[in-house]
């Protein structure tokens, strides 16, 4: 767009600069407020209530909640599904996306139907249930990862992207001598690292911030992963929730102020620091997906 | 011949079908037994004698969902809030996404686009446990802030008319940024001489948006509205449940929350399967309406 330069057009520039700018910082500073309060002390925090930057950090919330194993423990399964669930899922995901790229696959258009079938219609809490039980994983760590293995979404997405190199590639490996398994790993996955790369971490986001398998399927506290956890700390220990499946182990009296903002610090930095990541992929991951799918 | 033919075709991607198999069976095992587990919901579903040994009650389940005054209130709290979804939350990511194309400051546009799209990530817990400590009454900012200015603390967390408020917020919150992603490449696609020629006939930058970006992206408009729709009854377990409490059940029990507490707290299987089963049968059927209505007016709809 042209530069305009007159004073309407100054004036429209400067409210939109102003707007975004009030946007961004209403979206962070509930982020920056909970960061903040964890590192001040008790004290302060009662005495300001609202602390972006504190007089003196104090790690004593940190302190406390690692000095019991409860969270070390949760954060332990959180990091052990998210590492297993993004590799079972991306086999699964990578296989099948890259099988229904081959155009010349009889059946692929019925996979396809059936694949966004499940995306516009499905049996619903009760009857997967059911299923997750019959299969005996109910409180073992396989619930929390393989019931959503594949996201329909991410299937296409990827297989979307696949489909997108060029054809001839794949013919002259074939005429190199080249197998199909070749084709995929030696030729087709390097060439797609970025999608690859988005895909993984959509998975990991979400494993990470696993929450309704763990509350369907786990029934033994020690197997929570840090989401569920988090619910109990700061959400059960307000004393209004909709079930009073009691608190867990070491948090008996409602934690202080500081202590809940460094569970939910805890819980939410992984995703932080993968974040830049993350980012440098996902316009192009999420557009293919929205638009295509 | 011709079968012969298919036979060579389907023969000669033996490897294929291997590499497709095990997402296969993930889609029947987990998505289409779950569609056939359906039927449970025209049993009296005993989980020690399984589908198959339960006794069939025809539609008795049914009978009970549409006379049972809980049933009506949850239709009326889904819809709500679906309603809620579509006037407070839809238009936010296309106006943001219109707002961040008028920036012609790349640094600035990418620092906005950066911080909006961080909550996305964030799981439902910890956008509701923020806003909780942020909230609450012994303590939180809010509150404190309000007690500072001489006015009554409010219980957001534990009230009927707060929760609308705050679900909504958090959605907003949530999502608006990332859903502008769509919208600004649809807008990007947008031919700059178009800008041009509007200018050339001394249309100033509010109508240029009126007359050329929104026409331009209408098409994308309709197919998230349309997903939108699909999405009525999908309006998220975990984020609601997190907020529920039994001094917002009246406002803020949904269809999903009902099936949870009723189906896997209470054991009422087979009731609940139905009550999910109508929720499934109506999202379809609002989305394929949608689809066609597009359709009739001449969009392209989602399928």
């Amino acid at each position: 767009m042209v530069h305009d330069k007159t004073i309407g057009g100054r004036l429209f520039d400067g409210a939109v600069y102003v707007i975004l700018f009030l946007v961004a910082l209403v979206t962070i500073l509930p982020f920056l407020h909970i960061i903040a309060g964890s590192l001040t002390t008790v004290d302060e925090l009662a005495q300001k209530r609202f602390v972006l930057f504190p007089t003196k950090i104090s790690w004593d919330a940190y302190a406390y909640i690692f000095s019991t194993n409860t969270i070390f423990r949760s954060m332990l399964v959180s990091i052990g599904v998210t590492g297993f669930g993004t590799l079972f899922s991306m086999i699964l995901t990578s296989l099948m996306a890259y099988g229904l790229s081959r155009r010349d696959l009889v059946g692929r258009k019925q996979i396809m139907f059936m694949i966004v079938f499940t995306m516009l219609f499905s049996g619903g809490m009760i009857p997967t249930f059911i299923v997750v039980k019959s299969l005996g994983m109910i409180d073992s760590y396989a619930a929390l990862i393989v019931p959503t293995a594949i996201n329909a979404f991410n299937l296409i997405i990827l297989r979307s992207f696949f489909q997108s190199l060029p054809d001839g590639l794949e013919e002259s490996a074939k005429i190199d001598g080249c197998n199909d398994w070749g084709i995929l790993f030696r030729i087709v996955i390097p060439l797609s690292m970025p999608a690859i790369a988005t895909i993984s971490l959509f998975y990991a986001v979400t494993y990470w911030n696993t929450y309704l398998p763990a509350i369907l399927y786990i029934d033994s506290a020690d197997k929570w992963p840090i989401q569920v956890l988090l619910r109990q700390i700061v959400i059960l220990a307000s004393g209004l929730t909709a079930d009073s499946s009691g608190f867990s182990g070491d948090f008996v009296t409602p934690p202080d102020q500081t202590i809940k903002m460094a569970v939910i610090v805890v819980a939410t930095v992984p995703v932080l620091l993968v974040y830049p990541f993350l980012q440098k992929y996902f316009d192009k991951g999420a557009l293919l997906g929205s638009v295509k799918g | 011949m011709k079968k012969h033919d298919l036979r060579r075709r389907i023969l000669k991607n033996k490897a294929i079908y291997l590499m497709i198999l095990p997402g296969l069976l993930y889609f029947v095992l987990f998505k289409y037994f779950p569609m056939w587990g359906l039927v449970i919901s025209f049993q009296e579903y005993r989980p020690y004698d399984g589908i198959l040994g339960s006794d069939w009650v025809g539609f008795k389940h049914y009978q009970r969902l549409f006379t049972e005054p809980m049933f009506w209130t949850i239709f009326r709290n889904t819809i709500v809030l679906f309603l809620m979804n579509l006037i407070f939350f839809f238009p936010v990511p296309i106006i943001l996404a219109i707002l961040l194309n008028e920036v012609r400051l790349q640094a600035f546009k990418r620092f906005v686009q950066t911080i909006v799209y961080i909550p996305h990530f964030m799981s439902w817990v910890i956008i509701v446990s923020i806003s909780f400590v942020m909230v609450t009454m012994d303590g939180g900012m809010i509150n404190e802030g309000l007690d500072a200015m001489g006015m009554q603390k409010i219980n957001f967390l534990l009230s009927d008319e707060w929760f609308r408020p705050m679900y909504i917020l958090q959605v907003i919150w949530r999502e608006a940024g990332w859903g502008t992603i769509v919208y600004l490449a649809a807008i990007a696609a947008i031919d700059p001489q178009l800008y041009e020629a509007s200018r050339m006939d001394g249309a100033n930058r509010f109508r240029q948006i009126w007359h050329i970006t929104l026409p331009s992206i209408r098409s994308v408009i309709v197919i998230l509205l349309i997903l939108k729709i699909g999405d009525v009854l999908e309006l998220g377990f975990e984020h609601v449940y997190l907020l529920l409490n039994a001094m917002n059940r009246n406002v803020a029990e949904i269809f999903d929350t009902y099936v949870y507490t009723a189906g896997l707290k209470q054991g009422q299987f087979s009731y609940s399967t139905a009550v999910g089963f109508f929720k499934s049968f109506v999202g379809l059927v609002l989305v394929m309406s949608a689809n066609w209505l597009a359709k009739k007016f001449g969009e392209e709809g989602v399928y």
